[in-house]
């Protein structure tokens, strides 16, 4: 069998999270009623004059350069010009030669460019079966019309679809953390396209790509270039070659069908805006707008693994969301609890915990980053055992609370007395002659009945690693 | 002298209309060579060091605070469609 690799680039449309539109100071929204929010500029009526949002060009240098672009000195808008109802000028104010940010990179993907540019309005299509093909009218709602875009263009440097997911998440993660965009894939303010190839492995050329369009989740974007993969590599071994093409990929079905394509989509007959002056940021504001920017996930993922020495999982789940990092750090501050013991809590079983309370955030429960620090604390010294802490862990997501005092006032502390503790395994052993011989025997599983009775003599509390040690020791095994 | 598939391509493209039994079609192509061959002109001009002009006025950074405005009432908005339908623009499909 050939051996093929796939060459994916994406595509990803950002709405900026502006208060109002790119040329005109309409308010933005989603969900609101049809056609509310829009001036003669967004209608694009005759003789009206365009201005840039000074918020939404900061946004953009903001992005540009926490994906490691160059800013260019100088920008210009061009005219994108097509006729499509979403379009009420006939064209779409963008940049085209002269892109805001070019060369940049994130994570292990280079970005080719970040650009400006006006989305279009929403278009629904009537007819029965709602889809676009074979309904007779469609509506036009222009509150969407005209809110800044940026366009992240990634150079083809992806393999596979399971990396371009995770890559993904981490683009969102890390516009979230600069907060020009809250990035909701379901309401289309983070649109993804996906560019695929394939070719034979060690082949330098690229083979003809085709354009998956507008898949709205992690799941579908991911299945989807995996669909198409392998579409295009059983056309190509049956003996057939591929198309250039824009594909939908239906998540429902699984099956990816070709769009028809715009007539002569590709003649957009660019020219400079001209009423639109260019755009040439000052050194200063790029500096000063390069000095605010905050920690991104990338950067924390780094250093969480390499100067705080925790796993990679854990770093890379505190990495993606900015909220658990700060609580984390929070209770880390604080003392009393190593950076991996806390890590492992709160990317773990607070995680668990807030999930199985129905809480979005840390920030929703009544947990505080002091009570978590103390309670890893009292787990790390032993002070009580690692089940007891998940159960006090539960407690403090839903009332809040001081560990140590409820340990302390429901007397939750460890058995650590070594002479009880020991007697206690002694009746365990007595109790359970047969799990004993096979433990005995090297039957490590047979274990479990003698640990129980020993959790059922403490109500739970005592260690499990030392009880297994008593065991083990009592039985002449180690 | 750009030829008469060029010309009709471009008005397709522009959605523009014209009569291939009047003539327009020629004259077009006429007039769009002259705007062609005067480009030319230009570029056949000694222009080195001279940076590309993408806008005549000596400005950058015209830009607007980012501060809501009002917006149209919606029925003012709607009141010059043809065919206005459940608070929207009704256009024929696109697609249809």
């Amino acid at each position: 069998m050939a051996d093929f690799e796939a060459v994916i680039g994406l595509e990803i449309h950002v709405q900026l999270a502006t208060k109002t539109k790119m040329f005109c100071s309409c308010e933005l929204s989603f969900g609101a009623e049809p056609n509310i929010h829009t001036c003669p500029v967004c209608l694009g009526h005759p003789g009206t004059l365009p201005v840039s949002n000074e918020q939404a060009i900061r946004f953009g240098i903001e992005t540009a350069l926490a994906l490691g672009c160059e800013i260019a000195p100088r920008s210009i808008f061009h005219r994108k010009n097509y006729f499509y109802p979403d379009l009420s000028k006939g064209y779409q104010i963008s940049q085209y030669d002269i892109p805001l940010g070019s060369s940049g990179r994130l994570g292990e993907v280079r970005i080719h460019r970040a650009h400006l540019e006006e989305d279009a309005a929403k278009l629904s299509h009537l007819g029965e079966s709602g889809r676009i093909d074979g309904s007779d009218a469609s509506l036009v709602d222009f509150n969407r019309g005209g809110t800044p875009l940026i366009e992240i263009v990634t150079e083809p440097d992806i393999r596979d679809a399971a990396i371009a997911r995770e890559w993904l998440q981490l683009l969102r993660s890390t516009l979230r953390q600069l907060g020009v965009s809250d990035c909701n894939m379901e309401e289309g303010s983070l649109r993804c396209d996906a560019n695929i190839s394939i070719r034979r492995r060690g082949e330098p050329e690229l083979g003809v790509k085709t354009e998956l369009k507008n898949m709205n989740s992690f799941r579908f974007i991911e299945r989807g270039i995996e669909a198409e993969i392998a579409r295009q590599i059983e056309l190509v071994e049956a003996g057939g070659r591929v198309d250039q093409a824009t594909m939908h990929f239906d998540p429902a079905s699984g099956s990816l069908t070709v769009l028809r394509s715009k007539e002569f989509a590709h003649d957009y007959r660019y020219f400079p805006e001209p009423d639109l002056v260019p755009l040439a940021p000052s050194l200063e504001l790029i500096a000063e707008i390069r000095a605010a920017l905050p920690e991104l996930p990338e950067t924390r993922i780094e250093r969480y693994i390499g100067e705080l020495g925790i796993p990679g999982d854990a770093a890379r789940v505190l990495g993606f969301d900015a909220a658990a990092a700060e609580f984390f750090e929070a209770a880390l501050a604080l003392g009393g609890a190593s950076p991996s013991a806390l890590s492992g809590w709160v990317t773990g079983e607070l995680a668990a915990a807030l999930r199985e309370a129905g809480h979005a955030g840390v920030g929703d429960s009544a947990l505080s980053s002091s009570g978590l620090a103390a309670l890893a604390g009292l787990v790390e010294a032993k002070t009580i055992n690692r089940r007891t802490g998940r159960e006090i862990l539960v407690r403090l997501v839903s009332q809040g609370g001081d560990p140590v005092a409820i340990v302390e006032a429901e007397g939750l502390g460890s058995v650590s007395d070594a002479d009880a503790l020991s007697e206690i395994v002694d009746r365990a052993l007595a109790a359970q002659p047969k799990a004993a011989d096979q433990v005995a025997a090297g039957n490590q599983k047979a274990v479990g009945p003698i640990v129980g009775f020993v959790m059922r003599e403490t109500k739970g509390r005592a260690d499990g690693p030392e009880v297994t040690r008593l065991i083990r020791a009592k039985l002449g095994l180690d | 002298m750009i030829d008469r598939d060029r010309v009709l391509q471009v008005a397709r493209l522009a959605r523009l209309r014209l009569d291939e039994s009047s003539g327009e079609v020629e004259q077009m192509a006429r007039e769009l060579s002259g705007i062609l061959d005067h480009v030319d002109a230009i570029g056949g001009l000694d222009l080195e060091g001279v940076e590309p002009t993408s806008h005549v006025v000596d400005l950058v950074n015209v830009l607007r605070v980012d501060r809501v405005g009002p917006s149209l009432r919606r029925e003012a908005a709607l009141a010059p469609a043809p065919d206005p339908a459940e608070g929207s623009f009704r256009v024929p499909s696109p697609q249809a």
